[in-house]
């Protein structure tokens, strides 16, 4: 990834929503944004205004699916605070004001790479239209969706066949926290017996999309089991004010080559440099590394321009 | 009740277009919205949102002699009505600004004001003088002063609550932008300070400003605000507090203004242009700030949620101008002030 790469920008649309239902404990919402319909790719995300005067921010969601043809995106909204609550009670004929579609998509490997795709929770939702993509190009696709327990699964047809990966993905584990459903364990305890069956057609690239925590594992599992033959691309989750680049918030250590070859670390935006990073560039040392920031990440003392005793920040 | 009188405000059919048109010194903005510092990056991001040319100008993030990491993760709150940013000034420094950012913005056709931010006097100077340097053909047309910003050596207090550390900032400003005006001939370049709100004595601080060379005023930035994460109970910010903004800061931007309109009639301060800025997401919400003394408008906050917003908010204030038949911005800047002048009016608004 080269520094100045950013993301094709999105457009504006007030999207009226088609339709809402329930799938499991989250709200797939179907709406109308034909523009943003015609551009979007797996990974990208839309900007969505919440519909309260309050509230100001958008709330990203990523894509789980864009059709051109009928000019729509849809997207599962998991309710976990005010804003994403007030999403998740739309209605058709409901209005959403959206900005979509954003950030870098998937990177898509070399025909016929094996892949594996990986969800957390809700973090299933755009591996479908991934699988497709990937299995339409001659890729051998595994998916493994996790959840702590089965009613916050998705991605399998024992929650909705309609955004599962059954009959998409060439096979499909499903892992519960509690055993409540499928094997019981986490996503990384089904990964290493995936990656050495693939291993066999080629260098697998890993897809995750989750928290945190289960993407750094997912990243660590992958070296253990493949060492540095695999690719691990990770669609993070970072709070985010804007969406589009001109906020700053969203920010992670990413450690990069530079033009000179030299590796520098920088606060890269999560909105225009990712959602979706190398695991390999990402600085697990800082992220996540201060249990009191929840989901934050520290500055690396070697990344470029980092506060140094003279001047704090 | 009777038909809207507005004593020496010029009228016009309403389906003539409004004069928008505004100028803070030998800046002539076609348009009177701008971004604002901080929440539009280096410009760039929005152009395919809006037209860059048509703004008023792009107000840039804050640049720094230096790269810069800012501060580490988690940097926003949300707030109702608001949020809090604690951001650290993250940037690539002057020159990736002057070789990557500016050009990108002469190419849009932009006017821009720069903000420069620095953890002393002497930096500040330094970034103004480079930026007056600028060839004619340079989009700069206005920097402006962020002190707002910790002062490395008294103990990281921000220069804008000192009336002595803003001085000291205008001057090394201010002196560096008359040096290159009288190199190259070319005026000097006007000289935005940028207040903050927290302060006891606002006008005294504008007062500093001006006295240190500031031609113009932007009032106002951030307030200072801190929320509690409800599951730690430790600042929800790794900065722990942030600058809160939105429309929740708006009356406090109104208040600000009008102190320092008033400052002005008064012959306290010198009669300088003020830029408005606190949770305009708008065109009545400019048309407030206006009222009170602005004579442009500066659209941050409400980008986050509308990329478009500094151009749509121009739309909508000259759409509230016309509705009340003002065919000349210039006529309602200030006019909360003047009994009288006001519109009487109002059962069409």
């Amino acid at each position: 990834m080269s520094r100045t790469t950013t993301a094709p920008a999105g457009v504006q649309e007030a999207a009226e929503v088609v339709s809402a239902r329930p799938v499991g404990a989250y709200t797939h919402l179907v709406l109308h944004a034909p523009e943003a319909a015609r551009r979007a790719q797996p990974g990208q995300f839309v900007a969505c205004g919440v519909g309260d005067s309050g509230m100001l921010l958008r709330r990203s969601l990523s894509l789980h699916a864009a059709d051109p043809v009928a000019g729509t995106l849809e997207v599962v909204v998991a309710a976990a605070g005010p804003g994403t609550r007030l999403l998740a009670a739309k209605r058709p004929g409901d209005v959403v004001p959206t900005t979509a579609p954003l950030g870098r998509p998937f990177p898509i490997p070399e025909a016929g790479t094996p892949g594996v795709v990986i969800g957390g929770g809700y973090g299933a939702a755009p591996l479908p239209w991934l699988a497709r993509v990937l299995t339409a190009q001659g890729s051998r696709v595994v998916g493994i969706v996790g959840a702590a327990s089965a009613d916050r699964l998705l991605g399998t047809s024992a929650v909705d066949d309609a955004t599962a990966l059954d009959g998409i993905a060439d096979a499909l584990v499903v892992t519960t926290d509690d055993g409540s459903l499928g094997a019981p364990g986490r996503v990384t305890d089904a990964l290493p017996e995936v990656l050495l069956e693939l291993a066999d057609l080629g260098d697998p690239w890993v897809y995750a999309c989750g928290p945190m925590p289960m993407l750094r594992s997912v990243h660590t599992t992958t070296r253990e089991v493949l060492g540095q033959g695999a690719r691990t691309w990770l669609a993070v989750e970072e709070s985010m004010a804007c969406g589009v680049g001109v906020c700053m918030t969203c920010v992670l250590p990413v450690a990069q080559d530079d033009d000179d070859g030299v590796r520098r670390t920088r606060m890269l935006r999560a909105c225009t440099a990712g959602p979706v990073f190398d695991g390999d560039a990402l600085r697990w040392d800082a992220i996540g590394a201060a249990p009191h920031l929840r989901g934050g990440a520290l500055v690396p003392d070697d990344a470029v321009g980092a506060p140094t005793a003279m001047g704090g920040h | 009740m009777e038909s809207a009188t507005i004593k020496d405000v010029v009228h016009a059919p309403a389906a003539t277009a409004v004069d928008l048109s505004t100028s803070i010194g030998s800046f002539h903005l076609p348009a009177p919205t701008m971004t604002a510092s901080g929440c539009a990056a280096a410009g760039a991001e929005l152009a395919p949102y809006l037209d860059l040319a048509a703004l008023g100008a792009v107000v840039t993030k804050s640049v720094l002699r230096d790269p810069r990491s800012g501060r580490a993760t988690p940097r926003m709150a949300e707030t109702p009505s608001g949020m809090l940013n604690s951001i650290g000034l993250q940037g690539p420094g002057i020159d990736s600004f002057l070789e990557h950012d500016l050009p990108v913005l002469a190419e849009a056709g932009a006017r821009v004001v720069v903000s420069i931010a620095g953890g002393d006097a002497d930096e500040f100077g330094e970034l103004a003088g480079r930026l007056a340097a600028l060839g004619p053909e340079s989009p700069v047309g206005a920097i402006e002063v962020n002190i707002s910003c910790p002062n490395v050596a008294n103990r990281g207090l921000v220069f804008a609550c000192d009336t002595g550390a803003s001085r000291a900032v205008l001057d090394a400003v201010s002196s560096a932008v008359s040096s290159a005006a009288a190199a190259t001939g070319r005026p000097a370049l006007p000289v935005l300070a940028k207040l903050s709100p927290d302060v006891t004595d606002l006008v005294a601080v504008a007062r500093a400003c001006t006295d240190g060379g500031a031609t113009g005023l932007t009032a106002i930035n951030t307030t200072l605000g801190m929320v509690i994460d409800p599951v730690t109970l430790r600042p929800q910010l790794a900065g722990v507090t942030g600058g809160t903004s939105g429309p929740a800061i708006r009356p406090i931007a109104v208040r600000c203004i009008w102190q320092l309109t008033a400052a002005k009639r008064a012959g306290v301060l010198p009669d300088v242009p003020i830029v408005g800025a606190g949770g305009v997401a708008s065109g009545a919400d400019a048309l407030q700030l206006i009222a009170v003394g602005a004579c442009a408008v500066q659209v941050g906050t409400a980008t986050f949620a509308d990329p478009s917003a500094p151009a749509r908010v121009a739309r909508e204030l000259e759409a509230e101008l016309a509705r009340r038949g003002v065919a000349r911005l210039a006529d309602v800047v200030g006019i909360a002030h003047e009994p009288g002048r006001g519109i009487t009016r109002s059962t069409d608004l």
